[in-house]
């Protein structure tokens, strides 16, 4: 395997496909390619960066907002939310 | 009458309390999946009104469709997934021209010309290590920001919403094999954009295209 067909192989890889046939031949491509490796780490961490942050708070005056509209909709298909406000 | 001893109750303990129509443990299911709709809305949709619009509809489609849910996934996955098909729908309204080569093979759909990775080293600090940090989550949306919206989509739903390849290709309406060559141009110009970052300079390497 070159290094272009390992780029290739790279998200059944990074997926963990158990793809024996491709593995075998990406491992043993990567043990003897220190920069495919690297890349290879770099790609996953990049993955997992991407996973575990999180991103975007919510402005609280949408959240405000979103919490009327969601209450008056209830209420027009459900009748009362009174419940609700006996958890304050 | 709400027992504070017990534990916090589970997004499907939540559920089922709404469908019998607790509104108190709606909005408890409501504040807990929030962060990630709106993340996820304002990752596809890369602006805060429209990611608002977004997570709004989906929050009303669930008390629309409370009753329906079959519990064949968990809650979360559930409400994700209307969030994805809103703000898909969002986009593509917004978009017409663009998104029109969301569904077509275009050049950059081929392996042939996968761009090879330039900067290649080590990073100085893992994942875990930085994730926390503020200015790295700005890094990671303005990196997201650069790529072409058929990439960024793609990737957003398979990398960071761990949709499958077949639910991606469903959702964005492409074939499986489009949505991994999308997936491996993004996945490698977020590497190298991120490398160029977090790599440790000390130990960058030169890539060898040429050895077999």
């Amino acid at each position: 395997m070159t290094c272009e067909e390992l780029l290739k192989a790279l998200n059944d890889y990074v997926d963990g496909a158990e793809l024996t046939e491709i593995c075998e031949e990406f491992s043993q491509h990567l043990a003897g390619c220190n920069p495919c490796q690297v890349v290879v780490d770099n790609i996953r961490q990049t993955i997992s960066l991407y996973r575990a942050g999180q991103p975007y708070a919510m402005p609280p005056s949408f959240e405000d907002r979103l919490q009327q509209i969601l209450k008056s909709r209830w209420e027009e298909k459900f009748g009362a939310s009174d419940r609700a406000s006996a958890d304050r | 009458m709400e027992n504070q001893l017990l534990d916090e109750p589970t997004e499907t303990e939540l559920l089922h309390q709404a469908k019998l129509g607790d509104f108190a443990a709606f909005q408890k299911l409501v504040a807990q999946l929030q962060p990630r709709v709106y993340g996820l809305t304002f990752r596809i949709l890369q602006q805060a009104q429209d990611a608002e619009d977004a997570t709004q509809q989906t929050f009303l489609a669930l008390i629309e469709h409370i009753a329906d849910f079959r519990e064949e996934s968990s809650v979360a996955t559930w409400v994700l997934r209307i969030a994805t098909n809103n703000a898909l729908k969002l986009l593509r309204k917004k978009r017409t021209v663009k998104m029109i080569s969301m569904s077509e093979m275009t050049s950059e759909d081929s392996y042939g010309d996968v761009p090879h990775p330039e900067f290649i080293a080590p990073w100085s600090q893992t994942a875990d290590e930085i994730v926390h940090q503020a200015e790295v989550q700005a890094e990671l949306e303005k990196a997201l920001l650069e790529l072409d919206d058929k990439y960024r989509l793609v990737f957003v739903l398979r990398d960071v919403e761990g949709l499958s390849v077949r639910e991606t290709a469903q959702a964005l309406e492409l074939t499986e094999s489009t949505v991994k060559v999308r997936l491996l141009r993004a996945r490698l110009a977020l590497r190298e954009r991120l490398t160029r970052k977090f790599g440790d300079l000390s130990q960058a390497m030169t890539p060898d295209h040429k050895h077999s």
